[in-house]
């Protein structure tokens, strides 16, 4: 006689269940793991695993000199890799009590800019493409090219560029370089309509976006959120604005806030933040004063013994360098406070009871760079 | 009759929401000129890159296979990876005394990151950045390179 087993059955819409996204996952930008507890396709809790491609930057910086460490920041955030060797320079800057020539600050101001902008259009191009339209990537590359070629023929290189030094520049600029910045100006002028017309005011887009990972101000500044991401959610963070380094204080912009602090709202503000960019350019481009590029450095830089901190508005939010200097050629200790870094904290509060194929949105809308949160 | 009117409207309606969705795309498709991809191997003989391009640090000879390194050793201190060796040698002068020359200068690229600081360091200008970027190879080895061509000299007019 056969025994019929009555095994207990269960109902996997109920159970929560857990999936990794990531390491290797093209929505995350690069190697960060997301464990996503799920339960059917909505997302119960989010735990984020970094460390998968830690280089131990900071312990680097402590056997390098300080004009070496500038290239090691350029490996941080890839994507602005001016604004991060900018806030190693001014912290030099400030710790030597050296007074760099208007020109140096004028150059600075406008290349942190145009990096600016890069960044936000390959942003642009990869959240186009994690929802789904290929087109984006390619408008927004092709056009990102024209700033990249301005680099190119001003630096020498494309994405790492180590062109500030302690004191100023490398070298000068190109003599093409104000007529490359304008033309360009010109040109993407036209073309961010296009970036309205294809992504923004397409109803697909705005459908999955709007109302989806809303943000409060107070959870922002609780959990530390800035940059456009912030800012979304109405919390001034713009160190542009409240500590004023560069030639900030002489151009006139405004600092974007949104109210929601949805999604859809993080995708305006980073729009928007391309056109003050514009704005910003087209004010200083035309009045670089002429004079020396760099400041007079002694050839061995050795801070004094005490604590500095510097911090800069990169793509991504505020980028803070802490130093602790012993009085010799190399820091003592160097620890960043990288912007990406506590957006992903957040990312955990805001996408829960979502569904998964929003916390692609989600993250997107975050733009983290990985090798930023690992460092 | 109204089902059979909406029938038709959804139609129009949903023809005209495509065109605005594929309004950019559409342009595009229309105005070729306006590509600008680039057939890279089949451009590589039109290909110029930018004077200042680093593709790779090389130390430039004259014609009569001269250089302007003294063998100081301050790129090798500045370098912050140690892709800069640089193996020493002395010869005996006319009058008697010993000089230092480079017997090698060895670069390794695959270490290289490009931060310029070699260059910039040099007093004497004997480095500079090359054009080349084509850098594959089979054998990691092939990467570390003697920037001194064989038989070269330093050239006379350079005070240490």
């Amino acid at each position: 006689m056969k025994e019929v087993i009555n095994l207990p059955v269960k109902n996997i819409e109920e159970e929560e269940y857990h999936i990794n996204m990531g390491p290797q996952h093209p929505s995350t930008h690069g190697v960060l793991r997301l464990v996503v507890s799920l339960q059917g396709e909505i997302v119960k809790s989010l735990k984020p695993h970094c460390g998968y491609i830690h280089r131990g930057i900071e312990k680097m910086c402590e056997k390098d000199t300080y004009p070496q460490i500038i290239h090691l920041t350029d490996r941080m955030d890839y994507l602005s890799a001016h604004i991060n060797n900018h806030a190693v320079c001014l912290l030099v800057e400030k710790a030597l009590e050296v007074e760099v020539p208007e020109r140096v600050k004028y150059i600075r101001t406008i290349i942190d800019e145009l990096n600016r902008i890069a960044s936000h259009q390959l942003w642009w191009c990869s959240f186009g493409m994690d929802m789904g339209g290929l087109t984006c990537f390619f408008y927004g590359l092709r056009d990102r090219e024209k700033i990249l070629d301005i680099f190119e023929e001003s630096f020498g290189s494309r994405l790492l560029h180590s062109y500030y030094t302690p004191g100023g520049l490398m070298m000068d600029i190109h003599p093409n370089f104000q007529k490359g910045v304008k033309d360009f100006i010109k040109y993407f002028r036209k073309k961010i309509k296009d970036y309205d017309d294809i992504l923004t005011g397409n109803i697909i887009m705005q459908e999955r976006t709007k109302g989806i990972g809303v943000l409060t101000k107070e959870d922002a500044i609780s959990y530390g959120v800035i940059g456009p991401s912030g800012r979304a959610s109405g919390f001034s963070c713009d160190v542009r604005k409240h500590h004023p380094y560069g030639v900030y204080d002489k151009a006139d912009f405004r600092e974007i806030l949104g109210n929601d602090g949805d999604t859809f709202t993080r995708y305006l503000m980073r729009m928007h933040e391309m056109r003050e960019s514009m704005k910003i350019i087209e004010q200083l481009i035309d009045n670089i004063p002429a004079g020396d590029y760099t400041a007079k450095m002694k050839a061995v830089i050795k801070l004094p013994a005490g604590e500095y901190y510097q911090r800069v508005e990169a793509a991504r939010g505020e980028l803070g360098v802490y130093v602790v200097s012993d009085g010799n050629k190399t820091p003592y200790r160097m620890k960043f406070r990288s912007p990406n870094f506590s957006n992903l904290s957040a990312l955990d509060h805001i996408s829960r009871g979502v569904k998964i194929a929003d916390l692609v949105a989600i993250g997107g809308s975050l733009d983290y760079v990985i090798p930023d949160i690992d460092r | 009759m109204n089902s059979f009117f909406k029938y038709f409207t959804d139609i129009f309606r949903a023809v005209k929401s495509l065109l605005t969705g594929m309004k950019v795309t559409g342009r595009y498709f229309f105005s070729p000129w306006e590509i600008v991809t680039q057939q890279y191997p089949e451009n590589r003989n039109k290909l110029k890159m930018y004077d200042r391009f680093k593709g790779e640090v090389i130390m430039p000879h004259n014609e009569q296979n001269f250089h302007r390194c003294t063998g100081c050793g301050i790129c090798e201190t500045n370098c912050p990876n140690g892709s800069i060796e640089i193996i020493q040698d002395r010869i005996d002068m006319p009058d008697g005394k010993k000089k230092r020359i480079i017997s090698k200068h060895i670069y390794h690229l695959s270490m290289c990151t490009f931060c310029g600081l070699c260059i910039k360091s040099c007093p004497s200008n004997a480095l500079a950045w090359g054009q080349k970027f084509e850098h594959a190879v089979y054998d990691r080895s092939k990467l570390s390179k003697i920037l001194n061509q064989p038989g070269s000299s330093i050239i006379k007019d350079i005070v240490e």
